[in-house]
């Protein structure tokens, strides 16, 4: 019964660990630490199972914004150009990238993974562009950057 | 694309900004793989002390990791935005965006396509098949696109070869080559993805060989003819090459994968293509070059600029290695010798082996997956390869479509140097041409000439170049003129930075006022020996074409491109240049360094796009003999009857 405790308990350990092992080898250790630990999935993942995580997280975060953006036309008609920019730039993230990352992911063949989740984050930096330094979706394109570099540092491992 | 600086657009160099940047996401270690077997209360002690220490040193670790080296990440071709200040965020339109889409390059009528797959010539036409998302303007749901041509410019589209209809290719119909038999009749291997996405090998034969066109393809019931072996991942299995003889009778194959971190070729040798006996050793493996894609091995002749037959092997044949580097996205290519007796391979020089950074490569811009046969109806190997795209994915999506195929090329080796492959364009892609203008201009150091050629948008031009020896003798007389010790197209600036010989050439799809332009040009400088090149050879020239300055867009890839070209005593300095809307291939010294590159004007579009002529050189002034043609459009069209016996539609 103690082995079996124990053994628990190390299956636990080894669980987080998958995690922090592989963080380690992306930008940002924090960052995909408690990104991964906050899905369900996250503890039982192996490496592609992970990047798939943190597609979603991009899914998420691009829904988000996109809810964002729609909710800021009326707010600030000023932006109304950069913000239709941004509209369909996160549109790009939610129905091309996102869906030929994790096909890819799943399929084995990561390198298309890792265009569509790097794109992510360059369509993130052209919204944000847009507005000329008077961004309202800064800190929404900074956590898009962040999630795109963390989640292509985990692709490439799969290669 | 993508050499390992090819990240570092000319305007990065300039912004500290973006060399911040470049620090935050280039190199990283990659990974340990850490597989937890658990089998006794012995091995879990030992590792919960192991995970403890590795958990708490990970956060120094990652700070090491991200200053220690800038690793592979560097060498990807790549999606990222400029962070040029004066360039902003562009809002492509359509006009804009309709401007792109080539006129005599093999692209899809719409959405995504990748790898050339099964060249080969039948009954009158030269087939080609590619990797095709039927669906979207990204990869995915892939099939087997079909098209026909009688002279590999004026395709017709057919409808798909194969599609994913079966267990073992239900997650897509992905890559493979086409093998003839002795009676004449057709094998083609592709990897499937199964439904459970273990990479296989699958047979598959055309219906009926009284149909030039071979519209329908049979997959063979047994299939799969391969499974990936033992030690072998279910993912790392993947693009049959076309097979050659044995010299006993029997067929053989190679298929890349990886072991750890180990690029290698899988042997298995055949007779009917069903079963298969895999050798134990390797053709060729090469340390750290990561996972191999899309092999291609082939003979080529030393002493004949002929090609041959997969299957030829003898005393004047020397054999290419070519594999695609799934790390890297480069193609790299090694000369060697095969040997049949024990299937393997070995190359001429160990330093520049299949795959290593220093190794040769079929293209030094955007090429990969690339894929040769052997023409028949011609005696030439032809060189297909799949040029993507360098903007962003929202520009493919509202244009609806991504990538071309390079203009197939003719694959010799270099019967003069022994040490490089030579590519040529087709000469059937001469049919294309229209009007021509011939230049004869002298170019003092630092000017820009326009070209007076009218359109500038579809171009063929073949030049020559010539350096004042009285320029040269000076600089060699001239101990204060250094030689520039590591010049690389790729880092060392671009084409705005003078040197004594260079750089000159073409600013190819320029406006008016220059705020874009392409410069595809030689950089001379007082010379190292090279490996390369002879060894009495006092100067070292590069051929580079500078994406940097071709668009005011800033979603778009733009490096540098670029590599050494051998010049040997008493040749002058030649490039060719095709030019077809967002896509420029050039070729240095007739195809010993080749550079493919897309680029995405904003300004120099339509009716603007102008070429000039320039020399940056500081004390060189340099002479211009060159060609210019109009290029034709090849009107690639779907099939229809009208299309039976007719050559091609000019």
């Amino acid at each position: 019964m103690k082995m079996v405790m124990m053994f628990m308990v190390m299956m636990m350990v080894s669980e987080s660990s998958m995690i922090d092992q592989t963080c380690k080898e992306t930008p940002d250790f924090n960052l995909c630490v408690s990104l991964l630990n906050s899905d369900p999935r996250g503890s039982s993942a192996d490496t592609s199972g992970l990047a798939l995580i943190l597609v979603d997280k991009i899914k998420v975060l691009a829904t988000k914004t996109l809810h964002e953006i729609n909710g800021l036309y009326k707010k600030r008609p000023e932006l109304k150009q950069a913000l239709g920019e941004c509209s369909r730039r996160y549109k790009t993230i939610l129905n091309a990238d996102v869906p030929e990352a994790i096909e890819a992911i799943s399929k084995g063949v990561p390198k298309f993974g890792e265009d569509g989740v790097i794109d992510a984050g360059v369509e993130a930096s052209v919204c944000e562009e847009g507005f000329k330094g008077k961004s309202p979706l800064t800190s929404l394109t900074k956590s898009m950057q962040k999630i795109s570099n963390v989640t292509r540092a985990i692709v490439r491992m799969l290669l | 694309m993508a050499s390992t600086e090819s990240l570092l657009p000319l305007t990065s160099q300039q912004d500290p900004l973006s060399r911040s940047d470049l620090n935050s996401e280039t190199r990283r270690r990659r990974p340990i793989k850490l597989h937890l077997a658990v089998y006794s209360g012995f091995l879990l002690i030992a590792l919960y002390v192991t995970l403890i220490v590795t958990h708490d040193g990970s956060r120094v670790k990652n700070d090491e990791t991200t200053t220690e080296s800038r690793a592979y990440l560097a060498g990807v071709s790549e999606k990222r935005v400029s962070n040029d200040r004066e360039n902003e965020a562009f809002p492509w339109n359509n006009t804009i965006l309709s401007w792109q889409r080539t006129a005599f390059h093999f692209q899809p009528e719409k959405n995504w396509m990748n790898d050339p797959n099964g060249p080969l010539y039948y009954k009158g036409w030269y087939h080609f098949f590619y990797q095709y998302n039927p669906n979207a303007a990204v990869w995915g749901d892939i099939v087997w696109g079909h098209a026909v041509s009688k002279d590999l410019i004026h395709w017709l589209y057919l409808p798909f070869a194969l599609v994913p209809d079966q267990w073992y290719d239900a997650n897509g119909v992905w890559t493979g080559s086409a093998t003839f038999l002795d009676d004449g009749s057709i094998v083609m291997l592709y990897t499937g993805s199964t439904d459970k996405f273990v990479q296989v090998q699958n047979l598959a034969y055309p219906e009926d060989l009284s149909d030039p066109l071979l519209l329908k393809w049979t997959k063979y019931p047994g299939n799969p003819v391969l499974v990936p072996p033992p030690g072998i991942g279910e993912k790392d299995f993947r693009d049959p090459t076309t097979a050659w003889k044995t010299s006993a009778g029997k067929w053989r194959i190679t298929i890349g994968s990886k072991v750890n971190k180990t690029g290698i070729s899988l042997i298995y040798d055949t007779t009917d293509f069903k079963t298969y006996e895999k050798h134990d050793t390797w053709l060729h493996q090469v340390p750290n070059t990561g996972m191999w894609e899309c092999v291609d091995f082939y003979p080529v002749s030393k002493t004949k600029t002929k090609g041959l037959d997969t299957s030829v092997n003898g005393r004047d044949v020397k054999h290419i290695v070519k594999a695609s580097m799934d790390d890297t996205r480069i193609d790299h290519y090694a000369i060697g010798t095969y040997y049949d007796s024990n299937a393997t391979w070995v190359p001429d020089n160990p330093a520049i082996d299949v795959g290593v950074s220093t190794g040769l490569r079929y293209d030094y811009g955007k090429y990969y997956a690339s894929k040769t046969f052997y023409d028949q109806n011609k005696g030439r190997r032809i060189l297909w390869g799949w040029i993507g795209e360098s903007d962003s994915e929202a520009a493919d999506v509202q244009k609806g479509w991504s990538s071309v195929q390079g203009i197939p090329r003719t694959v010799v080796l270099d019967t003069k140097t022994k040490k490089t492959l030579v590519q040529w364009p087709i000469k059937e892609i001469e049919s294309l041409r229209l009007t021509s203008k011939k230049f004869h201009m002298k170019v003092e150091p630092g000017t820009v000439v326009p070209v007076e050629v009218g359109p500038a948008a579809q171009l063929d031009i073949e030049a020559e170049f010539t350096i004042k020896k009285s320029d040269v003798d000076i600089i060699f007389g001239d101990d204060s003129v250094d030689t520039d010790k590591e010049f690389s197209c790729e880092t060392s600036g671009g084409s705005t930075v003078r040197g004594a010989l260079g750089p000159f050439g073409f600013s190819v799809l320029a406006d008016q006022s220059l705020s874009e332009q392409t410069p595809v040009y030689f950089y001379v400088t007082k010379g190292k020996d090279s490996k390369l090149s002879g060894k009495d050879s006092k100067l070292s020239t590069f051929f580079c074409t500078d994406t940097s300055r071709s668009t005011k867009a800033n979603d778009v890839v733009k490096p540098v491109y670029g590599s050494f070209v051998p010049v040997l005593k008493g040749e002058k300095l030649t490039m060719r240049i095709i030019i077809d809307h967002s896509i420029v291939e050039a070729f240095g010294q007739g195809g010993r360094t080749c550079i493919s590159s897309r680029v995405y004007p904003t300004n120099a579009i339509y009716g603007a796009t102008k070429l000039y002529l320039f020399n940056n050189a500081i004390d060189a002034t340099v002479t211009a003999s060159f060609k210019v043609w109009q290029m034709n459009s090849a009107f690639i069209h779907p099939f229809s009857a009208d299309d039976l016996g007719v050559p091609s539609r000019t």
